[in-house]
């Protein structure tokens, strides 16, 4: 058998390069950090590559399925002899299939963002934090146990939280971070009170445990019911409540558009392409426990994943800054893998859900990360975010055009570009066991032709507005990895995905359904970019009078349906007012009181007994010799009484 | 018995061997040139501090008088690690001045009593261990009165030779009623002899009373504090750290070897003592300002913690004890080592020297800050993991009220840890300490200090090497 300890540099040079550039980049050029912190994820890369080609090609399979290989593993805390935290890497088809995702995106936006960054200050500490959270992520992809995992997901939080307040003398930065923060660690209570019922009943923490059929994980399946679901349903539920919370689900989202007060290439890095996919990555890496165990907390992520889905893709369609549109876009397509996770069952043919999830997680990260290092390339012409301040620069960036419009045919689901078969996977998989969902995704998909085509046409086409100055094409650097992700968007599609990645991590194979699924989908997307061609190729007053017909739903959309007026009432009026201000008096004046009481003897004590330490050696042999007769005289009468 | 049996002593022979080359060292170097005894000590004591890491071989010499096992060899070795940080602590005193003439000395004796430890440690009988006793205690009283011409540390060295020579006859007097009573001064012995009749139990008492004078354990402190006041920061260090240590570490031997059959009498004793010392210690600590005399006072509560790990009497107790004298000497040299840097410096040890230190000297405060929060036992640095395992130990056998109040008194260390962190962060100063760059082998040691703090308590095999040889006396 292939030996892959080797996999365990691909997280550990990042974390290397984060100590070194972290402790002495301020000494170095700004440019040495940059050029030291791609290198180090250069090397990963390549790494994550080579093992993707020994796991899949050079390893035998057993029962024709691929094995799930333990690399290395480490016990890190023995607790007693069951109960042990291990550190260490798992490889298996879904774990492969994200080293590559991983590295390759933050690869292109390491090199992106030596010309992005360039004249910022902290331009280091943006290269070390960007090796912190490739660290993070690779160790949350690889983990072996579902502790490890946690262990990782908080670091991977704590990385976007310092990221997204790169520029932490903004103070829209800082609340973003903290919302972001605040938000995910929320959802990961759940997550944690999961993972706690989900080990209690099953005794193990370790994947391979927990996800072999006829395991513990299986054993204890029925277990105790409460509301009219299994226990193990419950905890697999509030596992799904942190995933939501990472992957931004609804209700959980409202952190994402926020964090893009980041700098745009972190955007592109941990809100598009990695950190976002996490709830995905974790569902489907529980997900034989989903399907043959708790098969109802699978229906709760497929309709929450299609809620989402659906209920971000109005609001980008409202949104006039691009990020925040790009925000939305992303939200909306992680519920469509959430849906592909939802709607699959175990095994062969009708994992195709599964499969097509991940096949949508591989193409996603590549054409999202390519828009949203458009965006930045374009933010980086114009000096704004806002679609107004824009237009017409098709002229002024033509390599950014070009790319970014690959990038919009390809989420709009245009034929044979990558999108369009995994997308399709989706939908047949809904088709065949959940038709609502199919029809609500169906819907999304024309919505998602038309709010990416409405960005695509404000942006490039559309009236010119004043620029300051003329804007001009971005450096190589950032033009570089435009084209590489281009590519790699165009053609992801032709993998055989199947052969690789399925439920069971049996290769199979599947087809398109071109009568049902293909074709309504691709009428929807072209009505979908026609409708924006229409209304937003010149200035016109259509948008107006369409936003006018609709307006309730439009303010309703454009203010984001008020949920983040609504978390502030939540938490402002009512838990602060009714709950954190009685627990404030009782902390305050009876836990303060009875502390200061304690406190004020403690202090009387000390100064009372200040007399025994006189400085007289007389007084101190005395206390001596006083001690030790006391102690055996004590302990002499003892003796006498009691034994 | 033949030459190949003198490895077994091997930390012994080889830093007999050393404290020689020394004394011929300074023999043979002309006045002027006295500090290149500097760099020579550490490196031979570097070297020795490796050689004690070589593989064990274990068994007794001298008819077990000498005995030697994994943890008697752990035991040293952490002691000649925590040695070894003193000395590079101290470079930077000893090339002052006043110090021209007597740099070897100060090797010389510290060598000695190290000797002394390690003899203790490895001792199989209560001749050894007074024998051993001894050389680590007279040499010490002229370590605290190094500084001749100061007045404070001739009266610190006044007053441990006389309270040592004091406890020296109780403990003395101790091991004359366990020869009288048991016929023996072999620890296998007595052990079989040993049982609760009142003499033997007073003979005990003794005996402890003279191990708890060295451990400073309440009623036995009072000295503590003067002397450690008094003496030279890094002889204090090497007080409070090296030598407590190297106490305790002989108290739990004996207590599991020797007293194993009267647990039922020395563990309510331990209870009491336990809790005088962490609460007197505390309540003696919060109102000091001189840093001397602080950390003095907190050594004395810490020593109180140690003796939770003891009253667990089992395996988990006797690796947590350790473990907590391992992570210990870290984060008290930590502590000592900035105090000593500032001292030597600016010639101020008061808390209110400190105040804005963080704005003059950021890295020191740091530093510090670490050192206090792992003293204190604030995770994540190795201190909290230190002390979560010496109450796991006490929990285990069942003593929670004693755990309870550990715990109180870990709150109230915390506080007067704190009181240091804010003079340093938060009060502003007209006058505060200049910028000032620290010599290089203090900083080498600060960082091995912080290196040790952080990475300790995350580096499970540590713990799991020695609970692997807590089993093996």
């Amino acid at each position: 058998m292939t030996n892959f300890s080797y996999t365990v540099l691909i997280p550990l040079i990042p974390i290397f390069v984060f100590l070194f550039i972290g402790l002495t980049g301020h000494k170095m050029k700004p440019l040495v950090s940059g050029i030291i912190g791609t290198t180090g994820l250069a090397i990963s890369f390549i790494l994550s590559y080579f093992t993707a080609y020994q796991y899949f090609f050079n390893t035998e399979k057993i029962n024709g399925a691929y094995q799930k290989i333990l690399a290395v593993n480490i016990t890190w805390l023995q607790f007693t002899d069951k109960l042990h935290v291990d550190m260490g890497v798992l490889l298996d088809p879904i774990s492969v299939m994200m080293l590559v995702v991983v590295t390759t995106v933050s690869f292109m936006v390491h090199i992106y963002s030596i010309g992005y960054m360039k004249g910022e200050r902290g331009y280091h500490r943006f290269f070390a934090f960007l090796s912190l959270f490739s660290f993070s992520m690779l160790g949350l992809v690889l983990a072996t146990n579902i502790f490890q995992m946690y262990i990782f997901w908080e670091l991977v939080g704590v990385s976007s939280f310092l990221l997204i307040g790169f520029y932490y003398e903004k103070p829209s930065a800082v609340a973003a971070s903290k919302k972001a923060f605040i938000v995910t660690r929320f959802a990961d209570l759940g997550f944690l009170i999961g993972i706690l019922i989900l080990s209690f009943n099953t005794g193990t923490f370790d994947f391979i445990n927990l996800t072999t059929v006829g395991g513990p994980a299986m054993a204890t399946g029925a277990g105790a019911s409460f509301l009219g679901l299994s226990v193990m349903t419950w905890s697999l539920i509030f596992v799904f409540m942190g995933g939501a919370g990472k992957s931004a689900m609804f209700p959980l989202h409202i952190w994402l558009p926020d964090a893009m007060e980041g700098p745009t290439p972190v955007s592109a890095l941990i809100h598009a392409a990695t950190m976002v996919v996490a709830g995905v990555y974790l569902v489907a890496r529980l997900f034989p426990v989903y399907a043959l165990s708790a098969p109802d907390g699978l229906t709760v992520v497929a309709y929450v994943g299609s809620f989402s889905s659906l209920f971000a893709a109005v609001i980008a369609c409202t949104q006039m800054d691009i990020k925040r549109v790009l925000a939305y876009s992303t939200m909306s397509q992680i519920g469509y893998m959430m849906v592909g996770v939802g709607v699959s069952r175990y095994g062969g043919e009708a994992g195709l859900g599964f499969m097509a999830s991940m096949f949508h997680l591989f193409t996603h990260a590549m054409f999202k990360a390519l828009l949203f290092l458009g965006a930045g390339s374009i933010i980086h012409a114009v000096h704004s975010n806002v679609m107004n301040e824009m237009g017409g620069l098709r002229k002024y960036l033509p390599i950014t055009h070009i790319t970014f419009l690959i990038a919009c045919l390809t989420i709009a689901g245009i034929p044979f570009l990558s999108a369009f078969f995994s997308k399709d996977e989706i939908l047949s998989a809904a088709f065949e066991h959940n038709r609502l969902i199919f029809f609500v995704q169906l819907f999304v998909a024309g919505l998602t032709a038309f709010y990416m085509f409405r960005l695509y046409f404000r942006v490039f086409w559309n009236k010119e507005p004043h620029y300051h100055h003329t804007p001009h094409e971005a450096p190589l650097t950032m033009t570089i990895p435009l084209i590489f992700l281009a590519i790699a968007s165009i053609f992801a599609g032709y993998i055989p995905f199947g052969q690789f990645v399925s439920s069971d991590s049996i290769p199979f194979h599947s087809e398109i359904d071109w009568l049902h699924v293909a074709i309504p989908s691709i009428i929807v997307g072209l009505l979908g970019i026609t409708l924006a061609f229409v209304m937003y190729k010149k200035e016109s007053n259509l948008p107006d009078k369409m936003a006018n017909s609709l307006k309730l739903l439009y303010v309703g959309a454009f203010n984001k349906f008020y949920f983040d007026e609504l978390y502030l009432f939540v938490t402002k009026k009512i838990i602060f007012n009714y709950i954190s201000r009685p627990v404030a008096w009782f902390d305050r004046h009876i836990v303060d009181g009875s502390m200061n009481g304690i406190a004020w003897i403690t202090n009387a004590a000390s100064i009372k007994i200040k007399g025994f330490q006189s400085g007289q050696l007389q007084q101190y042999a005395f206390v001596f010799v006083l001690g030790s007769l006391l102690l055996g005289i004590l302990f002499s009468y003892f003796f006498i009484y009691l034994f | 018995m033949n030459l190949d049996n003198f490895l077994l002593m091997r930390h012994e022979l080889v830093l007999t061997i050393i404290t020689l080359i020394v004394l011929i060292a300074d023999l043979s170097i002309k006045e002027d040139k006295k500090q290149r005894i500097i760099p020579i000590a550490i490196f031979l004591f570097g070297v020795n501090a490796i050689i004690g890491f070589f593989p064990v071989v274990t068994g007794n010499l001298f008819g077990n008088m000498y005995k030697i096992s994994d943890l008697q060899c752990t035991m040293k070795n952490v002691l000649n690690i925590g040695v070894f940080i003193i000395l590079l602590q101290s470079v930077e005193w000893l090339k002052s001045t006043d110090n021209k003439l007597k740099i070897s000395e100060f090797y010389l004796l510290i060598f000695s009593t190290l000797i002394g430890m390690q003899f203790m440690i490895s001792a199989g009988s209560f001749l050894m261990l007074y024998l051993g006793l001894e050389l680590a205690t007279i040499p010490m009283a002229a370590l605290a009165a190094y500084d001749k011409s100061r007045s404070t540390s001739a009266e610190a060295g006044v007053k441990l030779i006389l309270s040592a020579a004091m406890s020296s006859a109780v403990l003395l007097l101790g091991i004359t009623f366990i020869y009288g009573t048991t016929g023996s001064t072999y620890f296998d012995v007595v052990s079989l002899k040993f049982s609760n009749n009142p003499l033997q139990t007073l003979a005990f008492i003794l005996f402890f009373s003279g191990m708890a004078f060295k451990i400073s354990l309440v009623p036995f402190h009072l000295w503590t504090a003067d002397v450690y006041e008094g003496s030279p920061v890094n002889v204090t260090s090497y007080l409070s750290v090296i030598s407590k240590g190297a106490s305790a570490f002989i108290l739990i031997i004996v207590l599991f070897s020797v007293f194993n059959s009267i647990s039922m009498i020395w563990k309510p004793l331990m209870y009491i003592i336990s809790v005088l010392t962490m609460t007197i210690g505390n309540l003696f600590a919060i109102r000091q300002q001189n840093m001397k005399r602080f950390l003095a006072f907190s050594s004395i509560a810490q020593a109180g913690f140690i003796l939770l790990g003891i009253i667990g009497a089992n395996g988990v107790g006797m690796t947590s004890v350790i473990y907590f004298i391992f992570i210990y000497i870290f984060s008290n040299l930590g502590a000592f080592g900035v105090v000593s840097v500032i001292y030597y410096k600016t010639k101020k040890e008061n808390m209110d020297d400190y105040d804005g230190l963080y704005l003059t000297n950021p890295k020191l405060s740091l530093v510090m800050m670490l050192a206090l929060f792992s003293l204190a036992g604030i995770p994540p640095v190795a201190g909290f993991f230190g002390k979560f395992f010496l109450f796991t130990a006490a929990a285990t056998s069942g003593y929670y009220w004693l755990v309870f109040i550990a715990v109180l008194n870990a709150t109230i260390s915390l506080y007067y840890y704190l009181l240091v962190v804010k003079a340093m962060f938060i009060n502003k100063s007209d006058n505060p300490i200049a910028y000032f760059k620290t010599d290089a082998p203090a900083k080498a040691a600060l960082i091995m200090c912080v290196v040790g703090i952080f990475f300790i308590g995350f580096l499970s095999v540590i713990y799991s090497y020695m609970a692997s040889i807590s089993y093996g006396i």
